[in-house]
C-alpha cells in the first residue's frame, strides 16, 4: 500500500489540475452563474466525509472486536480525514448556499447530521490527544457511537424540518454536469486514499520505534 | 462451585504501554498451597502483574493459564476463584464495615451472606465495628476488613498488592497468621510486595522484578534482604 | 438471565444505599438543575413573549436542565467509584460485567427521574405551561429521554473512569452523540405544550426515543466489557 502513495498523490494531483477545465467547461447553472461552480468542490468532501466517518464507525468496531493495532491506526487517520474533509465541505457549502439560499447555514436534517457527525469526530482528536493512556478503546468506542447515532440525527431533524436539495439533484444533472462532478469526487477521493495511507504509515513507523525502544532496553 | 484449579501458570508474559515496558516475558507458576512473593521496587511492574492475572488487564503477548485453561477459555466464572486485596482497598467508604461484606457477598453468589460476614468480621477483629462507617477506619482497620472482603467467597486463588503498608505490628501478625491458615487450606497466594522483613516469614518462595523483567527466583527466602540488595544493585548497574 | 438481573439488583441497590444515607448526589442535581432553570429563564425569556414562545423557551430550559445536571449526576456516581478503586472490583465479580453497566445506569436513571419529578413542576409553574395536560405522553418523553441520555453517559463515564481531562472530556464526548435525545425532547415537549398540543407528533418523538434506547443500549452492552479492559 505505501507504494501506491507517490502514485495515487500523483494521479490525484493531475486531476485536480484538469478538473477546473471540466469544471468550466460545463454549463452554467440557470440562476447562480459561477458560483455555482463552488458545488464541484462541495459535494465531493462533503459525500467523503460521511463515507469515511461510517468507514471509522465500521474500522473501530472491528478493533473493538480483535484489537490489531493496524485498524486502530487506520481508524485514527480515517477520524482525522474526516475531520478534515468535514472542514473542508463547512467551508464551501456556507459559500455555495449564502449565493442559492440567502443564508449562510440552514438546519435541516442533512446539514445538522453532518454538523453533528464532524464534531464526534472533533472530539475523537480531543480524546485521543487529551485523555491519556488507553484513550484508543475509548475513542473507538466513540466513533462506533457516533456512527450510530447519524441515523438518529438525521431521522429527528428529517421529521423536524427540511431544506436541502433532494438527493435525485445529481442524477438528473445533465451530462457535463455530472461528468465533472464525478471527475472532481475522483479526485478528491484519490487523495483521500493517498493521504491515508501516508497517515497509517507515520502510525505503523511510530509503533515501529516503540518497539526498537521496547528491544534496545532486553 | 464446580470450577476450580491447582496451578497457575505465568508464560511468557510482556505488556507494554507504548514505548514503556511495563512487563517482559515474565514467567511464573504456582500450586495450591503456596506463597509466593513478587519483590522489586516501584515501577517494578507487579502491580501489572497482578492486574493481568486477576483478569483487568490484557498482556501484549503470552498467557496465564488457571489449571492449564486461559481466561477466555474459562470464562466469567474465573473471577468467582479469584480474591483481589489492591493497594486501594475495595471498600466503600459510605457504607458500615458489614454492608460492605454483604454486598460483596451478594455479588459474588456467596450463600447466607449476612452470616458469612458476621464470621469474617470477627476474623477481621472488628466484630463490634460492624455498624460503622469505614469511612471513619484506620488504615490497619480497612486492610483487615478489605482482607476478609477478597476472601469472602473462600477463593483458590489471592492475590495481595502491598497487603503490608501501613500496618502495626499486631496487624501485621495478625495479616502474617491468615496468610499461613490459608497456605495450609490450599490456597495459591501470590503477594507483591517491598517490605522484605515479613517477606521472609510469610513467603514459600520469591521472585524479584526488575522494569519488568524477572531478574531472581529465590526458592529459599532465609536471608533474602541482603541478596535482594544485591540482585538490584548488580541490575542496577548492568 | 436471573443471576444477571439479580447483579443489577445488588448493585443499583447498593448506590440507593449510599445515596439514601448521605442525599448528596440528590440535593446536588436538584439543586443544579433548579438553577440551570432559573438562568435560562432569566438569559431566554425576554419581554412579553407569546404563548407559543413561551411553550418552545420552557421546553428546551427543560431539557437542557437535564443535560446539564445528568452530565455531573454522571461524573459524581463514578467518581464514588473512584475513591476505594471499587469499579475495579465490581468488575472482577463473577457476573457478566455488563450486569455492572446496567446496574450504575440504573441508578443515574433513578436520580434523574427524581430529579425531574422537581424542575418538571417548577418549569410548570414558571411559564404557566399545561404540562400535566397528557401526562402520559410527557413521562413517556421524559422516562425514554432521560434512558436515552444516561445510557450513553454511563457507558462514557465509565469508559474516561481514569483518563485525564475526563472531568471535560464527558460532556464533550456526550453532548454530540446525545444530541437526537435534545431534539426529540424538546420537540415532542413543545409538542405537548403548543396552543394546540399535536398528540401524535408527541407521539412520533416518543417513539423516536424508544428506538433511540433500543439501539444504544444494546450497543452498550456489547462494548461494555471491550471498552473497560485495559
Amino acid at each position: 500500500m505505501r507504494k501506491a502513495f507517490v502514485p495515487l498523490l500523483a494521479l490525484a494531483g493531475l486531476i485536480f489540475m484538469t478538473a477546473p477545465i471540466l469544471i468550466m467547461r460545463a454549463r452554467y447553472e440557470s440562476t447562480m452563474g459561477l458560483v455555482q461552480k463552488i458545488f464541484y468542490f462541495h459535494m465531493p468532501p462533503a459525500m467523503l466525509m460521511l463515507l469515511s466517518a461510517i468507514f471509522c464507525g465500521l474500522i473501530s468496531m472491528l478493533y473493538l472486536i480483535k484489537k490489531r493495532p493496524v485498524y486502530d491506526w487506520i481508524a485514527f487517520a480515517a477520524a482525522e480525514l474526516t475531520v478534515l474533509y468535514g472542514a473542508m465541505a463547512m467551508v464551501t457549502g456556507p459559500l455555495w448556499a449564502r449565493k442559492a439560499w440567502g443564508v449562510w447555514w440552514v438546519w435541516d436534517a442533512r446539514l445538522t447530521m453532518s454538523l453533528l457527525l464532524w464534531m464526534v469526530f472533533v472530539s475523537y482528536l480531543l480524546l485521543r490527544r487529551y485523555g491519556g493512556p488507553g484513550s484508543e478503546t475509548l475513542a473507538a468506542g466513540l466513533a462506533l457511537f457516533g456512527m450510530a447515532t447519524s441515523p438518529f440525527v438525521y431521522l429527528s431533524v428529517n421529521i423536524w424540518r427540511t431544506l436541502h436539495p433532494l438527493t435525485s439533484v445529481v442524477p438528473t444533472l445533465p451530462v457535463d454536469f455530472a461528468f465533472a462532478l464525478w471527475y472532481a469526487f475522483l479526485g478528491f477521493l484519490l487523495l483521500y486514499i493517498a493521504l491515508m495511507t501516508m497517515r497509517v504509515r507515520i502510525e505503523e513507523q511510530r509503533a515501529l520505534v516503540d518497539q526498537l525502544y521496547l528491544e534496545s532496553e532486553e | 462451585m464446580s470450577l476450580d484449579f491447582l496451578e497457575l501458570s505465568i508464560r511468557e508474559l510482556s505488556r507494554n504501554f507504548g514505548r514503556r515496558r511495563a512487563l517482559s516475558r515474565v514467567s511464573l507458576d504456582c500450586r495450591a498451597g503456596e506463597t509466593v512473593g513478587l519483590l522489586g521496587p516501584n515501577g517494578a511492574g507487579k502491580s501489572t502483574l497482578l492486574a493481568i492475572v486477576s483478569t483487568l488487564a490484557t498482556p501484549s503477548s503470552g498467557d496465564v493459564r488457571y489449571g492449564g485453561k486461559t481466561a477466555g477459555e474459562i470464562g466469567a466464572a474465573l473471577r468467582g476463584r479469584i480474591g483481589v486485596l489492591s493497594h486501594d482497598l475495595h471498600l466503600y467508604s459510605e457504607l458500615t464495615a458489614k454492608e460492605n461484606l454483604i454486598f460483596f457477598g451478594r455479588l459474588y453468589g456467596v450463600t447466607n451472606p449476612e452470616a458469612v460476614a458476621a464470621t469474617a468480621l470477627e476474623r477481621a477483629r472488628l466484630g463490634d465495628r460492624g455498624g460503622d462507617l469505614v469511612s471513619g477506619f484506620s488504615r490497619g482497620m480497612r486492610q483487615r476488613l478489605a482482607l476478609e472482603r477478597a476472601l469472602l467467597h473462600a477463593p483458590r486463588l489471592l492475590l495481595l498488592d502491598e497487603p503490608f503498608t501501613g500496618l502495626d505490628d499486631a496487624s501485621t501478625r495478625a495479616l502474617v497468621e491468615r496468610l499461613r491458615e490459608l497456605r495450609t487450606a490450599g490456597c495459591i497466594t501470590l503477594v507483591a510486595t517491598h517490605d522484605l522483613d515479613v517477606a521472609e516469614v510469610v513467603l514459600d518462595r520469591a521472585v524479584i522484578l526488575q522494569d519488568g523483567k524477572l531478574v531472581a527466583s529465590e526458592p529459599d527466602v532465609r536471608g533474602l534482604r541482603t541478596r535482594y540488595q544485591a540482585r538490584l544493585r548488580t541490575g542496577a548497574a548492568s | 438471565m436471573t443471576a444477571f438481573l439479580r447483579a443489577v439488583w445488588i448493585i443499583a441497590r447498593k448506590d440507593l444505599a449510599i445515596e439514601a444515607r448521605s442525599r448528596e448526589l440528590i440535593n446536588t442535581t436538584v439543586f443544579f438543575a433548579l438553577s440551570c432553570v432559573v438562568v435560562f429563564s432569566v438569559s431566554f425569556v425576554g419581554e412579553g413573549g407569546d404563548g407559543r414562545a413561551m411553550g418552545e423557551a420552557a421546553a428546551g430550559i427543560l431539557w437542557i436542565a437535564i443535560a446539564f445536571s445528568g452530565t455531573l449526576a454522571l461524573g459524581r456516581t463514578f467518581e464514588r467509584e473512584r475513591y476505594g478503586d471499587t469499579l475495579r472490583a465490581l468488575l472482577l465479580a463473577p457476573g457478566a460485567r455488563p450486569a455492572v453497566y446496567v446496574g450504575k445506569l440504573l441508578g443515574v436513571v433513578m436520580l434523574l427521574l427524581a430529579t425531574e419529578v422537581i424542575i418538571v413542576p417548577l418549569v410548570a409553574f414558571l411559564f404557566q405551561a399545561r404540562l400535566f395536560d397528557h401526562a402520559l405522553l410527557l413521562v413517556s418523553l421524559l422516562v425514554f429521554g432521560t434512558v436515552g441520555f444516561a445510557c450513553v453517559g454511563t457507558l462514557f463515564a465509565a469508559m474516561l473512569g481514569r483518563a485525564r481531562s475526563r472531568d471535560v472530556l464527558l460532556p464533550i464526548l456526550l453532548y454530540p452523540v446525545t444530541i437526537p435525545v435534545m431534539i426529540a425532547g424538546v420537540r415532542g415537549t413543545a409538542a405537548l405544550l403548543a396552543a394546540e398540543p399535536q398528540l401524535e407528533m408527541a407521539r412520533v418523538w416518543t417513539m423516536l426515543l424508544l428506538s433511540f434506547d433500543v439501539v444504544f443500549v444494546t450497543l452498550s452492552l456489547w462494548t461494555f466489557e471491550s471498552v473497560m479492559t485495559e
